[in-house]
Parts: C-alpha cells; structure tokens; sequence
C-alpha cells in the first residue's frame, strides 16, 4: 500500500529522513536506504537541508522508487522560481513520484552558500496552492495542462512553535490549499503535542509527529540554542547525560516517543541526520 | 530616505588609477544625514584624494543629486567640473545616475557609496529598511508592516518555521515581521487579513527599469523624455 492509502486506512505509519550526498557518490545513500525497505512507509528526501547544497532531492527520489523505497519529495521555496517549481513538479510525476512534502526552506543565509540569491518567488502555503492547482490539471496561469499530476500532497507544521496562533493561522491555510498531510517539526513536549492532535487531527489531514533522534545531551543542547520551534526539555538532556552511551540513551527515548505516538497519532516521522542505521534500531524499540 | 554607506577608500583609489583630476559632488539631502556626502565627507575625501597623489578641482554640494537640473547647473556655470579626468559622487546611486547621464559621456563618474535603502528615520543617525519599492503596496492588508521588506524571505501567508519566541531565525536580534503583523491586526480587530490565502506576488508590475512620465499641466512633454513607461 501507498503512503496515501496506509493514511487514508487508518493505519499509524512510519516515515523516515534521509539526506542526499554532497556529490554524485550515491553508494551509501542507497546504502542507508536499503536498510529501511521494508521497516517505513515512505522516506522523505530533504531539499538542501538547512540550506546546504546537495545532490537533488528529485534525483534521490528517483534513487528510492529504483530501490523500492515510496519517497516522499521535500521541496522547499528557496532555490525555484514559479516556473521551475512547475517544471520539477511535473518532472517528478512523469518520473513516478507520487508524495510531495512543500516548505518554505531554511534562508541561503543559514548555509554554505550565503552569498546566492534566495528565490522565495512563491511561500509554502502558495507552493501547497500550485501542486493542489497542478493536481486539477491546470498551471499557475489557469491554463490546462497536456496531463496532470495527482500528488498527495504534505506540508509542514510546528506545534511547539511561539508565539502559536499566527502558525496555526498558516496551519489552517495549508489545509485550505490542499495539504492532506502534516509532518511536523521535532516535538519533545508529548503532552502539547497530545492536545495539538486532539484539536487538529480532524481538521481534514493526517498528523505525522516528528521525533528527531538526540545523539547526545550536546546535540540537545545544541538544538535548543540554535534551532528555532525546538524545545528539548531539561529531563531529557538530564537522561542522556546520566548514561555512558548516549546514542543508546536517544535511541530509547526516540523509541518511547514513537510508542506513545502509536497510541492516538496518525503516524510518526523519524529524523536522524546522519544516523538512518539507529532508525530501525528506534522502530524495534517501540 | 535613501540610506548609503562610504565604500571602502582603497577600492576609490583603484576606480581612480590613471587619472590625475577629480571633480566631487555631495548631496545636500539623503547623503548629507547619513554623513556620506555632506560638506563633512566632501572634505574629507578632498584631503583623502590629494594625499594619495590625485588633484581635486572642486566639489559641488547640491541641494539633492538625484535632481537632473541641479546637476547641470553645476556642469554649466563651475568650469571645473568639465575639465576633470573623472567625476566622484558622494551620494545614492541615483545621485550616481544622474550625474552620469548630465555630463560628457567621455568623462567617466564614479560612485563613493554604496546605496543600500529606503529608510524610515527613526531619529537621527538610526535608520530602518520598512519598504522595497516592490510596486504594489500590501500595507493594505498587513498591519502597515511590509512582510515583502521586514520579513527576510518575503513571505506573504504567515511566519515560516523559523520564529522562536517570536524572533526571526535570519536576523535574530529582530521580532519575526510575521509575529507584528499578527499582533497589529488582532489589536485593530483585522485579524480576518491574516487568514486569507494571498496569492503569489505579480512581479510583472515591477520590471526594472521602472519610469514614471506626469504630463505638465499644458499636456506637454519633456523634450528629451519622450517615453512612456
């Protein structure tokens, strides 16, 4: 089943992040990849995360429908104009993408390249409007395509995002646009989070947590002082500091957050920059 | 306002290799407040310029550069002006332009800033970037701050997922332009604006170069500004 159908079925699913390399040495992406097959329902393939260039996401999606693996193509509105943003669109249903995941993207100004122009030409709840438009066989211009793409179409939320009413306004847009999905930024505060779901789960799309793996009480640490909308609370930094293996710490309380998920939530989306191996590890623990 | 910052003197310097006589104008008015083109700066680019070797024939300090008349009034009564290898303008860009398009095509004019804004002055010497000139105003709709300006992504629909504690995740010193739109149009009771979806920006009104021609009231044009726009 799709990732679309396992939602649209009820049934809690599981995806996971996974970063293409920083040139055309694919070996270990498809590497990393084949060790989810089988364990996620879709892997979402980032978009020059943190603004960071790297090999195409469309490309690496490619790489995952080869390997038998659903991706699901981030797309963010930093590097594409309107034009391109159709062109690659188009280009990834003709290619056998079926996921599209819309977000703004980080600004260039965040990284390795600060000096490039950063695009924005459309925001996320516009980019959300152009796959919905593009779905119904038309282009940004009312004019009607020659074949029209028929994407399930994701986008992003915050919940633990401050001040929370102006992003919960943008929430409701994403869904007036056409988003049927939300994966959601890192949430570590599971009782917001809890009623978050409580309010919005019926709002017309499926809720996908976020858990994002903690390596070490360092990366906790360092999240919460450079990473907008995360919040890692003090007992959690307190737990991977009382241990000798912090990863082994992480991967346990990654688990628990997915049990609890299991529980209400729609699914649950798994990142872990850099350590796709310890995914599985996190799926067996919950 | 139009704010401007001195360029570095070394990269002055290197733009006037060759030449031996400069000609200066300031601007009375932006560059003046800003303190890169007022007669402050154009003595001290003088003293600058003729301590490195080159000879300053004059400086005009005119009441707004960006003003064709003012600049070819200077061309036409301070000989000086015409006689010098090259021309440096202490002002905008504009001011740049318009001494440019005033003088012999033969006599190359150089710029001493870089133009950076159009400014509110929030009081003297404390200058803010509050419109980009984008060519159709959404103040209407936005709480009178300018998400294409303030917010540094131009985002129309909301904050992105960068705010924390409502502060922008580019420039973190600054509140999220998103966040102040919010609370501004809650506090009028507009916070409906917010909530529609506003689409894509037209950029087509806004192709560069951008011209403006007002008829005179006799319904003549300028002579040598026969062009619509």
């Amino acid at each position: 089943m799709s990732l679309k159908e396992e939602l649209n079925a009820g049934r809690f699913v599981i995806t996971a992040e996974i970063c293409p390399p920083r040139g055309t040495d694919t070996a270990a992406f498809v590497e990393k990849a084949r060790l989810l097959k089988g364990r996620i329902a879709a892997a979402n393939v980032t978009d020059n995360q943190r603004a960071v260039m790297r090999l195409s996401s469309l490309a690496c999606s490619v790489l995952l429908l080869r390997e038998g693996i659903e991706p699901v193509f981030q797309m963010t509105c930093r590097d594409r104009n309107r034009i391109a943003l159709q062109s690659d669109i188009l280009g990834a249903w003709t290619l056998g993408i079926r996921n599209i995941l819309a977000l703004t993207g980080d600004h260039v100004s965040a990284g390795d390249h600060r000096e490039a122009k950063a695009v924005f030409d459309l925001d996320s709840v516009q980019l959300v409007g152009l796959v919905s438009t593009l779905n119904s066989g038309r282009n940004l211009n009312n004019v009607e395509l020659r074949g029209k793409t028929d994407f399930f179409l994701g986008a992003v939320v915050a919940p633990e995002a401050d001040p929370w009413e102006p992003e919960e306004i943008k929430f409701e847009k994403k869904i007036a646009a056409g988003a049927r999905f939300f994966q959601t930024q890192a949430i570590y505060d599971m009782e917001r989070f809890k009623r978050f779901f409580d309010e919005a789960g019926n709002r017309g799309a499926k809720l996908i947590g976020g858990i994002l793996l903690l390596k070490s009480a360092k990366m906790a640490r360092y999240l919460n002082d450079n990473v907008p909308g995360v919040t890692v609370p003090q007992a959690l930094i307190d737990e991977l500091e009382s241990t000798k293996d912090q990863l082994e710490a992480g991967i346990n309380i990654a688990s628990r957050q997915l049990r609890e998920l299991k529980g209400y939530c729609h699914g649950a989306h798994i990142m872990a920059i850099g350590q796709e191996e310890s995914v599985v590890r996190i799926i067996d623990g919950a | 306002m139009i704010i401007s910052k001195k360029k570095d003197i070394k990269d002055i310097l290197k733009a006037l290799e060759g030449y031996k006589t400069v000609y200066l104008f300031g601007c009375n008015s932006c560059a003046q407040q800003c303190k890169t083109g007022g007669p402050d700066e154009l003595k001290e680019m003088t003293e600058a310029l003729e301590a490195n070797g080159l000879k300053v024939l004059g400086s005009s300090l005119v009441p707004e550069t960006c003003y064709r008349q003012y600049v070819l009034k200077e061309f036409r009564n301070v000989p000086a002006a015409k006689e010098a290898d090259a021309v440096l303008v202490l002002a905008c860009g504009a001011g740049v332009r318009t001494v440019a398009d005033a003088n012999a095509e033969t006599q190359p004019v150089l710029p001493a800033n870089d133009s950076i804004f159009l400014a509110t002055v929030e009081r003297q010497g404390r200058f803010y970037e509050g419109c980009a000139l984008c060519g159709e105003c959404v103040l209407i709709e936005t709480g009178g701050i300018c998400p294409h300006t303030e917010c540094p992504k131009g985002l129309l629909n909301g904050p992105c997922g960068g705010v924390a504690n409502g502060m922008c995740e580019v420039n973190i010193d600054n509140e999220c332009a998103w966040v102040r739109i919010y609370r501004r149009l809650k506090k009028q009771g507009r916070l409906h604006l917010m909530m529609k979806i506003t689409p894509p920006k037209d950029h087509s009104v806004a192709i560069r170069p951008r011209n403006v021609l007002q008829r005179t009231p006799t319904g003549s044009v300028p002579k040598d500004r026969k062009k619509t726009g």
